[in-house]
């Protein structure tokens, strides 16, 4: 037996907040994209409830347009744990035409997964999803509530939100309302990666350096694949690159880099000078743009 | 890493927006292309100095009007530590944020504009603060540069917040005085060339130091539980885990310890972190411990030394702060959440309505608006387990919930 336990706060805060999920809600799902942070959210629900299982499911949007070693990363990762997981798939939205894919230059399906996301919420009558969202990624992301409640229609009342007290969380809702729960709020980019450094958590290969099929437009790194539109003037070069961000392939930009273990990522971010959503292209759109697909059920 | 939280209030014309970005600005935790944002709006609004309040407040409406509406969380971190700041507005009107944005915060900086000096705006922060009894606060006097750095100017703020101060009754409150430029960067994380005759530390200098074992206020150890684990496999066949966090104080095997409400009296047998054992744990950790006999033990029960029981009462007076549009009145009925704990609380009484402001209480009160705060009396369907808010942060503290609306109405300090 060991003496003292050492305790992290931010770690102990989340897992706080995972209990909290587990007894106030009768269908809590994590949302789970092969990312960093879903990977970071996957290791504090194991310790919250040891020695049982995570009692609930995982369940992904998978928009098809997701790094090939992402899903290969998810699929191992649920198999050796042992988890449910559940996917949705946005083709099949577009085939049911309730969504229309996006055309042209800057086209993504970013944008459509939130469709696909409500749809699956109504269909398991998910009360609460949870996600891996943080306050310091982006302003309006500052705003969120740990527990935060939306609407039939998965909309963020962003002027009417509850107020949060000391460790109080209150996930009281009204039948069609489901709450979003954001363990690592308080977390920062670099908190994240210390984590999964010091948890020594596998994660996806394509948050180390690699060589990639790039192309250069508005002085980001885009990934050259079927799926990102490209003009025939855009010329192909291959390049060291790493993502610090699992987004789709069309809205997520690489950046050079040589790191290729995780403590070489982690001195990395120490010494960056841009931030993380500085290469999200679709928080390029517009100074609020994050507020709007927010209202819109988007996490 | 430890993580610092602190609360902030105030409006843009404190300088407050300006001392936050020059905090994150000088600790270099403002990354290039939030800069480049920031310079690209301040440039489109036609000033000619960068504005940071276009880093704290993130919704549209807020940019729109130039005011802080919600609580904001900003992060920012040195070798020594993590800070996370909650930002809020200093208005009357938002009062609620103001109490809610100090509830998690252990530091609380209150602005003064050397120029205007002690203000109805300064009471009112000087009061949440007591009132969320922060420990440690700082007065951080702005705008010196507008005021010639003239510690003469200084030496009368201060004093007049010291009168302030002789008004409250917190005694282990810890008060710092800072003359500071943020607009100019003299004493924030840089000492200040233009204020030789200021010795003390810069603010920055100030947090960093803070020591953080004590800037919680302590209390007798409580343990809430949470959730029950009975993972019900082979290996753990008959395991009964009790999940919660630490509070208060430490928790070791084998403490005496009693569950209540049953008053039940066992023995601490195992305390688990994730799949390790250890002998004892500390406030704040969020554990899972197993009890020497098999007693029934429930999600709200709460397990407390022997020797430490709480009040455990079906009636008491709380100081509310109420946050919700729809008004308090008595006789009316509201979900109460004890940290875990729920119960249906009944208002038997609105006692007076306080003046947040150190000015006294008005009498024969009818009902309570949003922003208002008041001494309430209740009844409850049963009793809770608590202590006096001044002894214990978080066991005297709980919220009430509107049963039609769901929403997290008020807060309660109990008395």
């Amino acid at each position: 037996m060991t003496e003292k336990l050492l305790i992290n706060a931010l770690e102990n805060e989340a897992i706080y907040i995972f209990r909290e999920v587990a007894a106030q809600f009768e269908k809590p799902v994590l949302l789970f994209s092969g990312g960093k942070d879903s990977i970071t959210l996957v290791r504090l629900a194991q310790k919250a409830f040891y020695p049982a299982k995570i009692p609930f499911p995982l369940m992904h949007i998978d928009t098809g347009h997701n790094f090939p070693e992402t899903i290969a990363f998810r699929d191992k990762l649920v198999k050796e744990l042992g988890l449910e997981l559940i996917v949705r798939n946005v083709q099949d939205s577009i085939d049911q035409g309730k969504v229309k894919e996006e055309t042209g230059r800057y086209s993504s399906r970013n944008v459509l997964q939130t469709t696909t996301l409500l749809d699956a919420i109504e269909e398991f009558k998910f009360d609460a999803c949870i996600g891996g969202a943080r306050r310091d990624e982006e302003k309006a992301r500052a705003k969120e509530r740990i527990f935060s409640v939306r609407d039939d229609f998965g909309q963020w009342d962003e002027k009417n939100q509850r107020p949060e007290l000391f460790d109080m969380l209150n996930g009281q809702i009204q039948l069609g309302q489901n709450v979003r729960v954001f363990p690592i709020s308080n977390w920062t980019e670099l908190d994240v990666w210390t984590y999964i450094e010091n948890e020594d958590l596998e994660i996806p290969s394509i948050y180390f350096a690699h060589k990639r099929d790039i192309f250069m437009r508005d002085g980001l790194i885009w990934s050259a694949s079927e799926h990102v539109f490209k003009d025939d003037e855009e010329e192909v070069e291959e390049r060291m690159v790493r993502f610090r961000t699992v987004g789709d392939m069309s809205c997520t930009a690489a950046v050079d880099s040589y790191a290729a273990t995780i403590r070489e990522v982690v001195a990395e971010i120490r010494d960056s000078s841009i931030s993380e959503r500085g290469a999200r292209i679709d928080d390029k759109r517009s100074e609020a743009a994050m507020e709007k697909r927010k209202q819109q059920g988007y996490f | 890493m430890e993580v610092l939280k602190i609360a902030t209030a105030g409006s843009v014309d404190d300088g407050k927006s300006t001392l936050i970005g020059r905090l994150l600005y000088d600790t270099k935790s403002l990354t290039d292309d939030k800069l480049e944002a920031i310079e690209k709006s301040s440039k489109q609004k036609g000033y000619d100095y960068l504005d940071f309040s276009l880093a704290t407040d993130g919704l549209v409406a807020e940019r729109e009007q130039g005011i802080t509406i919600d609580v904001a969380h900003i992060y920012f971190s040195t070798k020594t530590r993590s800070y996370i700041i909650a930002d809020t507005p200093g208005h009357v009107e938002y009062t609620r944020n103001m109490v809610t944005g100090a509830s998690t915060s252990q530091v609380a900086i209150i602005l003064i504009d050397a120029r205007h000096g002690v203000i109805e705006q300064t009471y009112r922060h000087f009061f949440i603060n007591n009132l969320l009894r922060i420990k440690d606060v700082i007065v951080a006097v702005n705008k010196m540069d507008l005021v010639d750095f003239s510690e003469e100017r200084y030496n009368e703020v201060k004093a007049d917040f010291e009168k302030l101060v002789e008004k409250s009754d917190y005694e282990d409150q810890h008060i710092t005085y800072i003359p500071v430029s943020a607009l100019k960067g003299d004493n924030v994380v840089e000492n200040s060339t233009a204020m030789p005759w200021f010795s003390g530390q810069t603010l920055l200098e100030h947090l960093e130091k803070l020591d953080t074992v004590n800037i919680y206020n302590r209390g007798k150890m409580r343990f809430p539980v949470q959730y029950v684990i009975r993972p019900k496999t082979q290996e753990f066949h008959d395991f009964r885990g009790y999940a919660g966090k630490v509070y208060g104080g430490d928790i070791n095997v084998g403490d005496e310890v009693v569950v209540l409400p049953s008053e039940t009296r066992t023995k601490v047998k195992e305390i688990y972190f994730n799949d390790k054992k250890y002998q004892s744990a500390a406030r704040r950790s969020s554990i899972s411990i197993t009890l020497e006999n098999n007693v029934n033990v429930s999600r709200g029960d709460m397990i407390v030394k022997a020797n430490e029981l709480p009040r455990i009462e079906k009636a008491f007076t709380a100081t509310v702060s109420w946050m919700d549009a729809r008004a308090l009145a008595p006789g009316a009925k509201y979900t109460l959440q004890h940290g875990v704990n729920k119960v249906i609380a009944k208002v038997s009484a609105i006692n007076h309505k306080i003046h947040p402001d150190f000015s006294g209480v008005e009498n024969e009160v009818t009902s309570l608006n949003m922003n208002d705060i008041a001494s309430v009396s209740f009844q409850l369907n049963k009793p809770i387990f608590f202590d006096a808010f001044k002894e214990h942060r978080t066991n005297g503290s709980f919220i009430l919930i509107d049963p039609q609306t769901n929403n997290t109405a008020g807060v309660g300090f109990i008395e």
